[in-house]
């Protein structure tokens, strides 16, 4: 109850609404396969932003998202290269290099205290710069089918929807995973130390290494999203481009503060699939795709505007919600 | 009372930073100049100066008033779609005419000043995130800016193109303009009830409040000079293209900008920092892309080692600037009132009274 009155409540009622406009549009949209080829093209959606969500909520920021989705999809493409046999352990690889940027994000935000939005933004830089100068320039080589069934296909047959996307089950699963983890002892550091982070510290949290786990996670998520997008959309230059800020936008959709310390897996979630909702929307009104980026700015104003006006009415907190934290100074004291 | 004494430590604490920045820019010179050599070059030739202070003048703009809007604890990822709109306003409006000169300047920085005031009204009366603010603007100008233009439209007079192309012996007129504007916001923010201002609230906009300040207003200000810096930056991009360009927001102006003023010592979370600070931040980076370009490094590269620098330099500064000194300034945690119960210095954990309390503040 107390949930439906926070962000999750507003980004709920949005989703429902813009649902219902797809449905006088389109009434067979909830019908099976044009769901779930829905659910399929916001699955990677989804999995940023619960990757995103592990990060603002601990109170900092991950930019490096987008550059990570394409250089694991250029990686990937390069180095399976066609070859079925070589697909599993090119997603290990996938999964060790996702997990080495977010060590490096992590430790570099935390212990060298460099503010994550400008971390993030180095890192963003650098994988752009790195995977261009790799494959010079313009992607090469080619995913494999076995590759691409994550993103593209699933078990068929199944009544009523047709056909199962692994997109969703994987989606589903990471959602599940997210909420038991946020309910486990680290989900509850975590979020005591985006709230506040010296109090979490005397409280006997190892600030440092919550951050950096969740670092890792979203990078590993980033990881995830790119096979699904890669399987989904196939290699191009310019996959990736963006998708931090629409991550981001997903998650403070749904209601979770930057600054960390509030918000919920759902919440970003539905905020994920809010976003997917109105770019699919906005392709059913033949709105030109050039105007999107402009009802997705007003969009997102308006409803952060709307679900800052219930609640506190102390107009300088707000202010002082700020998105980056290089908040660990206190630390030096309590680590002595 | 209070004023004076903020102010005084603000000082303190500015020019601490900003003297770091400019031995770390020198240091970065001499470094280049050497690496420049070594490779059998020289850094400091007629063409590679005049580049150099080419580079600056544009990030220069966009930077200045990056500063002011995150002195004041807030942050504007706009300003990039914001100097493509203008390139475009100043290029239609003047429309090759040089008679409408004066109109077409005043028109660019006046829609900038506008989408400034709106960012600045959404964010303290809305209360809408800054970064949730200038981020949806810039995605309104730019599905506007898609939508509208195909390509490249309006003609600058060649009267007014003189303001991106001449310079005088080595420094471009559009680096002097930069330097002159810097001046005047350096004497803005120490010399004027804003600019004090714009330090209290990006200090803590509560305690601002308390001391009577109207912490919207120095927001709203620094908004509005903000965006437009970023039309003047419009204004020098069209005069050296010669026709307004609505693709240049794909240059990534607002981040790098960004990047400078950090570099400049300014504090992310605000209320400490300085145009001074931000001025060698521009011309560390400017140098930094004028040495890629004396290498002929590949543009790639170019981005792995802008980011890596970034990362490093700030990582440096970090360890300077976060003393225990610098800690008693102001209380660390941006997003909590607890601490301003009382900053936590001593390492042992604060009663559990006024935590309750502050927690309870805070739903």
């Amino acid at each position: 109850m107390s949930a439906l009155r926070g962000g999750t409540g507003t980004v709920t009622v949005l989703l429902v609404l813009i649902f219902v406009v797809i449905a006088t549009q389109n009434p067979s949209f909830f019908e099976g396969p044009p769901l779930m080829a829905f659910a399929k093209k916001a699955a990677p959606l989804v999995v940023l932003a619960i990757g995103q969500y592990l990060v603002i909520v601990s109170g900092e920021f991950d930019l490096s998202v987008g550059s990570l989705v394409g250089a694991q999809v250029v990686i990937a493409a390069r180095l399976i290269d066609g070859d079925q046999a070589m697909t599993y352990p090119v997603i290990g690889l996938m999964l060790l290099f996702g997990l080495l940027v977010g060590l490096v994000n992590g430790l570099v935000t935390t212990l060298l205290k460099v503010p994550s939005i400008i971390t993030t933004l180095g890192t963003m830089l650098i994988l752009f710069g790195a995977v261009r100068y790799w494959t010079g320039g313009a992607p090469t080589g080619a995913l494999s089918e076995d590759f691409r069934v994550f993103g593209r296909h699933g078990p068929d047959g199944v009544p009523v929807i047709g056909q199962l996307p692994w997109a969703l089950v994987i989606a589903v699963v990471l959602t599940v995973g997210a909420i038991l983890l946020m309910r486990s002892p680290y989900g509850r550091s975590l979020m005591a130390t985006g709230d506040n982070d010296t109090a979490a510290a005397f409280s006997g949290v190892r600030v440092w290494r919550v951050r950096t786990l969740a670092f890792v996670g979203s990078s590993l998520m980033a990881t995830v999203a790119a096979i699904l997008i890669g399987g989904f959309a196939g290699v191009t230059a310019q996959v990736g481009e963006g998708l931090e800020f629409t991550a981001i936008t997903a998650v403070v959709l749904g209601g979770v503060v930057l600054g960390g310390g509030r918000g919920t897996v759902v919440a970003a979630v539905l905020g994920a699939l809010t976003v997917e909702a109105l770019f699919t929307l906005f392709n059913q009104l033949y709105l030109p795709s050039t105007i999107q980026p402009t009802a997705q700015g007003l969009i997102i104003i308006a409803a952060v505007a709307y679900a800052s006006r219930r609640g506190d009415l102390r107009l300088p907190e707000r202010l002082r919600r700020r998105p980056d934290h290089p908040n660990e100074r206190q630390l030096d004291s309590s680590r002595r | 009372m209070t004023r004076v004494v903020s102010a005084s430590r603000n000082l303190r604490a500015r020019t601490g930073t900003t003297g770091l920045v400019y031995v770390a820019l020198v240091i970065v010179l001499v470094v280049s100049a050497l690496f420049v050599a070594f490779q059998g070059g020289s850094l400091f030739t007629a063409a590679n100066t005049v580049d150099l202070f080419t580079r600056s003048s544009l990030l220069g703009f966009l930077a200045i008033g990056q500063t002011l809007v995150i002195l004041c604890r807030s942050l504007d990822l706009s300003v990039g779609y914001v100097a493509a709109l203008s390139t475009m306003v100043a290029a239609i409006t003047m429309a090759g005419d040089p008679s409408r000169i004066v109109l077409g300047v005043g028109v660019t920085l006046g829609l900038a000043a506008l989408i400034g005031l709106v960012n600045g009204l959404v964010i303290t009366k809305l209360r809408v995130n800054p970064f949730i603010t200038t981020l949806g603007m810039g995605l309104i100008i730019k599905g506007y800016l898609d939508t509208r233009f195909q390509g490249p439209a309006g003609s600058i007079p060649a009267e007014f193109q003189m303001f991106g192309l001449s310079r005088v012996g080595v420094l471009p007129v559009s680096t002097l303009v930069m330097l002159a504007l810097a001046v005047a916001v350096i004497l803005f923010l120490r010399r004027s009830r804003t600019g004090f201002h714009m330090y209290a609230v990006g200090g803590d906009a509560e305690v601002a409040r308390l001391s009577g300040i109207r912490p919207e207003l120095p927001v709203i200000t620094a908004h509005v000079l903000c965006s437009m810096t970023a039309g003047a930056a419009g204004l020098l991009l069209a005069s050296r293209f010669g026709t307004g360009n609505s693709l240049v927001y794909n240059n990534g102006y607002e981040l790098e900008a960004i990047a400078a003023v950090v570099l400049g010592g300014t504090y992310l979370l605000g209320g400490r920092g300085g145009v001074a600070g931000t001025v060698a931040g521009v011309f560390i980076l400017a140098t930094l892309d004028t040495v890629f370009n004396t290498l002929s490094v590949d543009p790639f590269v170019k981005d792995v080692l802008r980011g890596a620098i970034v990362i490093a330099t700030v990582a440096i500064y970090a360890r300077g600037q976060h003393t225990r000194a610098a800690v008693r300034l102001r209380f660390p945690s941006g997003g909590a009132p607890p601490s301003a119960t009382g900053p936590p210095d001593p390492p042992t954990p604060p009663p559990p009274e006024p935590e309750t309390a502050a927690q309870g503040g805070t739903r």
